[in-house]
């Protein structure tokens, strides 16, 4: 399902004293079965843009297509259950969206609003309880005994659970310990894999540069940049300007060619520092 | 919630930007009182002036006092038209059953329609001129002579300024968890009265939850930088009483003099 906005503008409060442009004429491609990132600074109107995608808000001029629905500022915001259905959303914090008695029943929650059975939720909520690293025994206890980790695991299986083709993630590790946040994130990478659409907001330029296959760049409500990531993290003018830095690979590859070494290419992940330097010391 | 006017500030600067909010709190309930003074035409007039005059003063556009009407104006039309309607007169214009239309009953409703107007934009006045924490400041320095029968002044404060502070917060809040509870399949306002309400449960849940945990860290956070109780502490935001507060208030005495002379006229 491949979702392109055409000139999206958002303008929060419209026709208010206090109205602020939110987007500002952004014209972006996701690709369908792709990792795109969504880089820029806090407040550029990367979760703007996101919330665009299942139309929890609409462009104020502009439309947004996602697969074969089209979403203008004229949409009724009825019927858009089969939409939100296909785009699951894990917003920030998400934590704070549990709220039924049971872990069980809270990832059961999804499922069972888009029209699946009791049995059909039930099944749903326990495979995906193991997909986000716990194990059944969790089903059966009150999301609030949980830790924050714990709790963030759940509210991400409940978002999964109701199968969504494209999977929104406003900084789902935000918060996380290293371990917890590398699971998660190859967890996502996993679902890629097997033919989902991802796209992830981040500030962790090695989440972008090791997870994503095409990064969009925003500042102040503008699309700015778009490409594959070793294109962005090669484009100069933006390092320059500080609207993006690097990942630590790459931070530690320009070091070294100060002292001498030459790369190829800007080597942006671990892997590709290891091979550039393996070669070059038995090159030498 | 973005619609009302009334309750929110509008940063600004003007003169009765800078007025004490003490003086600008009182002078508003002040001033409300006293249009229930007004019993006469050239009275309300003389109100209207004042008020119009202290919109002027503020150099706030007219349109947001116009728009502070909004959300209340069927409130008005609902009062007005049921004074028109039911004032009992002797001799009607116009009668059939129950309603009677009368001179009396135009003259009372127009009556009640100027106390509303002025009444919203005195109030609306005062909330768009003063940030929420000076009136929380005024509340705390108006209250301070209760403190001789044991109220607690500095803890109501204290409880006032958390709770202002956390209101767009909590706003927030509920709109990210509403806008979750959206993404995972839930209808707001949709279907009859029984599945509506139970569609706020996922709503109310968190958000209790939510302000638990942040009143358990809020509490954690002050207690660590210090605070035990309000008493001796020193203040941050002192008000300060200037000249052209005290002008106000003069002016206020010389409207109330005029005021008295036209209704007794």
């Amino acid at each position: 399902m491949e979702i392109t906005f055409e000139h999206v503008t958002h303008s929060y409060n419209a026709d208010g004293p206090t109205a602020s442009l939110g987007l500002d004429d952004v014209s972006l491609t996701i690709k369908d079965g792709l990792f795109t990132a969504i880089v820029g600074q806090t407040g550029s109107g990367k979760s703007t843009l996101v919330r665009h995608i299942n139309a929890l808000l609409k462009p104020t001029s502009g439309i947004v297509k996602i697969g074969s629905r089209v979403i203008d500022s004229e949409t009724s915001n009825k019927n858009l259950k089969s939409l939100r259905k296909q785009v699951g959303m894990v917003f920030q914090f998400p934590e704070s969206q549990l709220f039924e008695e049971t872990v069980e029943k809270d990832i059961m929650f999804g499922p069972i609003n888009f029209g699946a059975t009791e049995d059909q939720a039930k099944e749903s909520a326990q495979k995906m309880i193991q997909m986000v690293g716990l194990d059944e025994s969790y089903l059966s206890k009150s999301p609030f005994d949980l830790s924050g980790g714990q709790m963030r695991r759940v509210a991400i299986a409940g978002v999964l659970a109701s199968d969504p083709e494209t999977i929104i993630l406003d900084e789902p590790t935000a918060g996380l310990d290293p371990v917890g946040r590398q699971e998660i994130m190859d967890m996502f990478k996993g679902l890629q894999k097997n033919g989902k659409t991802i796209v992830l907001i981040t500030h962790n330029m090695d989440d972008v540069a090791n997870y994503a296959d095409d990064v969009a760049v925003i500042h102040s409500g503008k699309l700015i940049a778009n490409g594959l990531p070793k294109d962005i993290f090669n484009n100069n003018d933006l390092l320059k300007n500080d609207l993006l830095t690097l990942p630590k690979s790459a931070e530690f590859a320009k070091k070294l060619s100060q002292k001498g070494f030459s790369f190829s290419k800007l080597p942006i992940t671990i892997d590709e520092l290891g091979t550039e330097i393996k070669q070059q010391l038995n090159g030498d | 919630m973005d619609k009302i006017i009334l309750g929110r500030y509008l940063p600004g600067d003007s003169l009765i930007y800078h007025l004490d909010p003490r003086g600008k709190f009182l002078l508003t309930f002040y001033f409300v009182g006293i249009v229930f003074f007004a019993n006469n035409v050239a009275s309300y007039a003389l109100l209207l002036a004042f008020v119009l005059f202290a919109v002027y003063l503020s150099k706030i556009n007219f349109g947001f006092f116009i728009k502070g009407l909004k959300p209340v104006f069927w409130l008005i039309l609902f009062t007005v038209i049921l004074q028109l309607l039911f004032t009992p007169s002797n001799n009607p214009i116009w009668h059939w059953g129950i309603f009677t239309l009368s001179k009396e009953g135009m003259v009372i409703s127009a009556y009640i329609f100027m106390r509303f107007i002025l009444i919203i934009f005195i109030s609306t006045l005062l909330t768009l001129t003063t940030t929420p924490i000076e009136i929380s400041d005024s509340i705390e320095s108006i209250l301070k002579p209760l403190k001789r029968i044991n109220f607690p002044v500095t803890q109501v404060a204290l409880m006032l300024s958390i709770a202002l502070r956390f209101v767009p917060l909590l706003v927030d809040e509920t709109t990210k968890i509403m806008d979750a509870q959206r993404a995972r399949g839930v209808d707001f306002g949709e279907g009859g009265l029984i599945k509506r309400i139970k569609s706020f449960v996922p709503i109310l849940i968190p958000l209790f939850v939510s302000s638990f945990s942040i009143a358990y860290d809020l509490a954690i956070a002050m207690e660590s930088r210090g605070y035990k109780d309000g008493e001796g502490r020193s203040k941050y935001r002192v008000l300060s009483w200037a000249r052209r507060d005290n002008l106000t208030i003069i002016f206020m005495i010389g409207l109330t003099i005029i005021l008295l002379f036209l209704r007794s006229y």
